[in-house]
């Protein structure tokens, strides 16, 4: 959680300097959710994301070094420079791609896990979005799907109460979501997003769930981003009053309350992740941008 | 050599494909029905099992998203869409997933997917289950599309979607399903981006795609009566499309006719027509042809759909055009 929090400030302050220039969507506020996961998954199992998936990547394993680069343009990016933030990937730590189209990857997570169910692999596969999501045709579909076929999925919805600018009661006459999969017959539970033991213990009965062949799960991790919809600011500069929300918020910090709840010292690691930030950062700024005539690459494998 | 239909083609291509690799499997609407595919998936199921034959709900967006995440975690799927308009519904997964894959991650990954859909034109059905879309998703990079005209490119070329790395969406005319030709029995691939030369002739080039490939010969064996040699090309590929073949043929006769069974403007036809134009410019002695639907949607009754299908005189006329004949001054 530290690592994904420090290296998204690193971030953030190269956004406002204008040294990061690809639109960045940070998960500051929001590390329990990834963390919770991922702490329930084995490298078999693979995870899919949206545009704030900096967060996904990190707690997946993914290289510092990769994620800088890429928000860099370099090649040595983990996307080839060809994505930026928006667009990351980490095969070898389970990340198959994460998008911003919004609900974009969940039925791609669906036909991952599919896939597994096909071949008999004991995988999940597991799909992080945003609240806003849940307004997508895409994921209903999904959620009968999934349920139909008995599908070792299990859908993660951050419900940060934002979809952009947009407070959840200005999209939904409810605030329901751990209800969406219900018609579906999708089972939902609602999560203290902020709280990384509680996230990790919903996410390991629905990893049990799936790998028993019972199907998927749905759980709504409630949470709070304390950064914009996009860029390092809050975004209170751009006419989203959020000011009284994100003071209770922070008194919410996740990172915080692992420390204060599991009697986890976090802050004795900060030396030593911020060192890494240091080096994996150098790395990437001395990393060579893409050359401009190999732009036609890549467009089909050969 | 033996001769089979088309739709017996392309069914024979889906049995090869899915009894020689596990990793193939097909999902969509109309699996299980003995109608709905026109015959040409009929009793897969039965053959392969359900799991591997899933007909599932109305949920092209989901159901497309699905198969692009499958191929992604390293099946073959092939997705089924037994009316093309029906693929609208899908657009995310098709062409900002899985088009834009393999070039969003540098070639990291790549989908390795069939997308089969059906242009169902005729028959009264009106505007949303006729449309021929095809020109849409030729404008996408990343995304490979063919048109089969013939019972052997219907198997040829779905074997090789098959085993192609990238998205590839394969299209059949199911006014094409009865035509007869010759089928080789063993597993092939026709190349994806090769035209065929289905007639030689060096007075005018027609290229044809799908349906408007057929009409094409037809429209040359009358031109033949008329003293005109017609060249006649199957474009087969539109995405990438055999550019050499169809300019070295343009430059050999110096008049071509582009037939496609889709709109007129911003269509199939007028790509080909605009590259044979400006690549070809030299060797023109006429203007290139367009034959193509008119910028319409499909009209539903059969008075009007007979005005709106181009017969094989269209493409007779247009070959006039080309060589300064007056229209209407049959030979």
């Amino acid at each position: 959680m530290l690592l994904i929090r420090r290296a998204e400030e690193a971030i953030a302050e190269m956004c406002e300097s204008g040294e990061v220039r690809c639109p960045c969507h940070f998960s500051i506020g929001q590390e329990a959710v990834a963390a919770g996961v991922s702490a329930a998954l084995v490298p078999e199992d693979t995870v899919w994301g949206g545009h704030r998936s900096h967060g996904h990547y990190l707690a997946q394993g993914g290289s510092l070094e990769g994620l800088f680069a890429e928000v860099l343009g370099k090649t040595a990016g983990c996307s080839g420079g060809r994505g930026g933030s928006m667009h990351l990937m980490a095969p070898e730590q389970g990340i198959l791609g994460t998008v911003p189209i919004v609900a974009g990857t969940i039925p791609l997570a669906a036909g991952a896990a599919l896939a597994y169910k096909l071949r008999g692999e004991a995988r999940v596969a597991v799909a992080f979005f945003g609240d806003g999501a849940l307004e997508e045709g895409s994921v209903h579909e999904t959620l009968n799907l999934a349920a139909l076929y008995k599908l070792p999925m299990i859908f993660v919805c951050e419900n940060n109460l934002y979809s952009s600018h947009l407070h959840w009661s200005e999209r939904r006459v409810a605030d329901n979501l751990d209800q969406a999969g219900a018609f579906h017959s999708v089972p939902g539970l609602r999560v203290d997003g902020n709280a990384v033991e509680d996230v990790f213990e919903a996410a390991r009965q629905a990893v049990a769930r799936a790998k028993s062949g019972a199907g998927p799960s749905f759980l709504e991790c409630r949470t709070f981003r304390w950064r914009g919809h996009v860029g390092a600011s809050s975004d209170e500069d751009v006419g989203v009053h959020r000011r009284g929300e994100l003071a209770e918020w922070l008194e919410c910090d996740p990172i915080r309350r692992a420390e204060d709840r599991l009697a986890m010292d976090l802050e004795s690691h900060r030396a030593g992740i911020d060192q890494e930030i240091d080096r994996a950062l150098g790395a990437a700024r001395r990393a060579s941008a893409p050359e401009a005539g190999r732009i036609g690459e890549h467009v089909c494998a050969s | 050599m033996r001769q089979l239909t088309y739709v017996q083609a392309i069914h024979e291509a889906h049995r090869q494909a899915m009894a020689r690799d596990p990793r193939v499997f097909l999902i969509g609407q109309g699996l299980w029905s003995p109608w709905y595919a026109g015959g040409s998936l009929e009793n897969l199921d039965r053959e392969f099992g359900r799991e591997r034959v899933l007909d599932s709900p109305v949920s092209e967006n989901a159901v497309t998203g699905m198969a692009v995440g499958a191929a992604l975690a390293g099946m073959r799927p092939i997705v089924f869409h037994p009316r093309l308009d029906f693929l609208l519904l899908a657009m995310d997964p098709l062409i900002n997933q899985a088009a834009n894959w393999s070039y969003l991650f540098a070639g990291q990954s790549s989908v390795p997917l069939v997308i089969r859909a059906v242009i169902n034109r005729g028959g009264e059905q009106g505007a949303q289950h006729s449309q021929a879309l095809h020109a849409m998703f030729m404008h996408v990079p990343g995304l490979k599309t063919v048109m089969p005209a013939t019972p052997a490119d219907a198997k040829g070329l779905l074997l090789a979607a098959v085993e192609d790395p990238n998205p590839v969406l394969y299209i059949d005319d199911r006014w094409l399903y009865n035509q007869t030709g010759p089928v080789p029995e063993e597993l092939y691939r026709i190349p994806i981006g090769e035209a065929a030369v289905r007639r030689v002739g060096r007075d005018v080039t027609i290229v044809g795609i799908s349906w408007m490939a057929a009409l094409a010969l037809e429209a040359a064996d009358v031109l033949a009566q008329q003293g005109i040699d017609a060249e006649v090309i199957d474009l087969r590929s539109l995405k990438p499309w055999d550019q050499v073949r169809v300019l070295e043929s343009a430059r050999k006769t110096g008049r071509v006719i582009v037939a496609d069974g889709g709109w007129r403007t911003a269509g199939a036809a007028a790509e080909i027509a605009a590259t044979v134009a400006a690549e070809a410019f030299h060797d023109l002695h006429a203007p290139v042809e367009r034959v193509t639907l008119p910028d319409t949607p499909a009209p539903s009754s059969r008075a009007e759909e007979q005005a709106y299908y181009p017969q094989p005189s269209a493409i007779v006329e247009a070959v006039w055009r080309a060589l300064g004949r007056r229209v209407g001054a049959a030979a």
